[in-house]
């Protein structure tokens, strides 16, 4: 009993689902057309819920513009000429992959120069580092060092000629 | 060796300053409008039943600077400005137009009766194809626009006091409406 109500559960789970899924708007009946203006809406910034496509988005205004890039297709807009027509009206913001131009020339180098900039900074850091090590090499004691250690090897022998 | 210390908290300090700026300055929602200096799109819409008369382009373009407000009765934020807008209707200092985006005839009249009615004209954007052509996202919007139809600045979001203040008055006074 307690199966079939849990199995029943899992079921209008998946209903569910797929009943979503099917929340589509009117496909147009050219599938090379449909495939178009999916791969549009797929690049093109749900401007109510900023990080989504239209084509993933619920909302009204996605749902619109669907609609239009579908009846821009069908007029026979290339795809460059349907995404000219939404950056007119929304910039280049709705374009999910911004052009490279002047102003958005740190967005699309920020991180190559800021890999860059690390990347120097290490090299400098262990150059630094091992340049310090090279200082310790014992063919280039200071002065005192020298005499430092001149000191400890005279007391060493003085040592060991007392244990003799 | 001082260098060594000072680069690193400087990078660090920077980069702090920029997002501390960021954080309580920038507002990633707002989406910077495209139109700002273009003239207004074309378009002619009938006016909401008893709240005419109609809109369209040539309205927007009498030698005279006019406010074109995006509203909705299923808009909540629009409820918070629409005291503000009847009050700027009674200083007499601008015409304000109303756009009203993908609402229902009856409900859009329902609502300027009860709440009062600031515009001077209205236009039913019953499809939301003019607010699309006008970059419209969200509603409340508001055109600043010039006598020539031109697009002087947008306010999305409800107009606040501070905005109508130090925004829109300056702007409306500047343009010598």
């Amino acid at each position: 009993m307690r199966l079939t109500s849990i199995i029943f559960l899992l079921c209008s789970l998946f209903l569910a689902m797929s009943a979503q899924a099917l929340v589509v708007d009117e496909t147009l009946d050219d599938p090379v057309l449909e495939a178009r203006a999916q791969e549009i809406s797929a690049s093109i910034r749900c401007l109510v819920c900023q990080n989504e496509s239209i084509l993933d988005s619920d909302a009204d205004l996605a749902k619109d513009l669907r609609k239009i890039v579908r009846e821009h297709i069908v007029a026979g807009e290339s795809n460059d000429q349907v995404k000219a027509f939404l950056v007119a009206r929304y910039g280049d913001w709705v374009l999910l992959n911004p052009p490279f131009k002047l102003k958005t020339v740190l967005l699309w180098l920020g991180p190559a120069l800021i890999f860059l900039f690390g990347a120097i900074a290490a090299f400098f850091f262990v150059r630094g580092r091992s340049e310090g090590r090279t200082v310790l090499d014992i063919e280039h004691l200071t002065m005192e060092e020298q005499a430092a250690l001149d000191q400890l090897l005279a007391d060493d022998e003085d040592g060991s000629a007392r244990a003799k | 060796m001082q260098l060594r210390f000072l680069l690193p908290v400087t990078t660090f300090a920077v980069i702090a300053a920029i997002m501390w700026y960021a954080l309580f300055n920038l507002n990633p929602a707002e989406i910077p409008s495209e139109l700002v200096s273009k003239p207004a799109p074309e378009f002619s819409l009938e006016a909401i039943p008893g709240f005419g008369p109609a809109l369209s382009t040539a309205d927007l373009a009498k030698g005279k600077v006019t406010l074109l407000n995006v509203f909705a009765s299923w808009c909540v934020a629009c409820i918070v400005e629409h005291p503000l807008l009847v009050r700027l209707k009674q200083e007499n200092l601008v015409d304000i137009y109303g756009l009203n985006y993908k609402d229902k005839p009856d409900a859009a009249a329902k609502w300027l009766t009860g709440r009062g009615n600031p515009y001077s004209r209205t236009g039913m954007d019953l499809k939301g194809r003019v607010g699309i052509d006008f970059g419209v996202y969200g509603v409340p919007e508001t055109f600043v626009i010039d006598g020539d139809g031109k697009i002087l600045d947008k306010i999305i979001g409800p107009i606040t006091e501070d905005i109508l203040e130090n925004r829109l008055r300056p702007l409306l006074l500047r343009a010598g409406s």
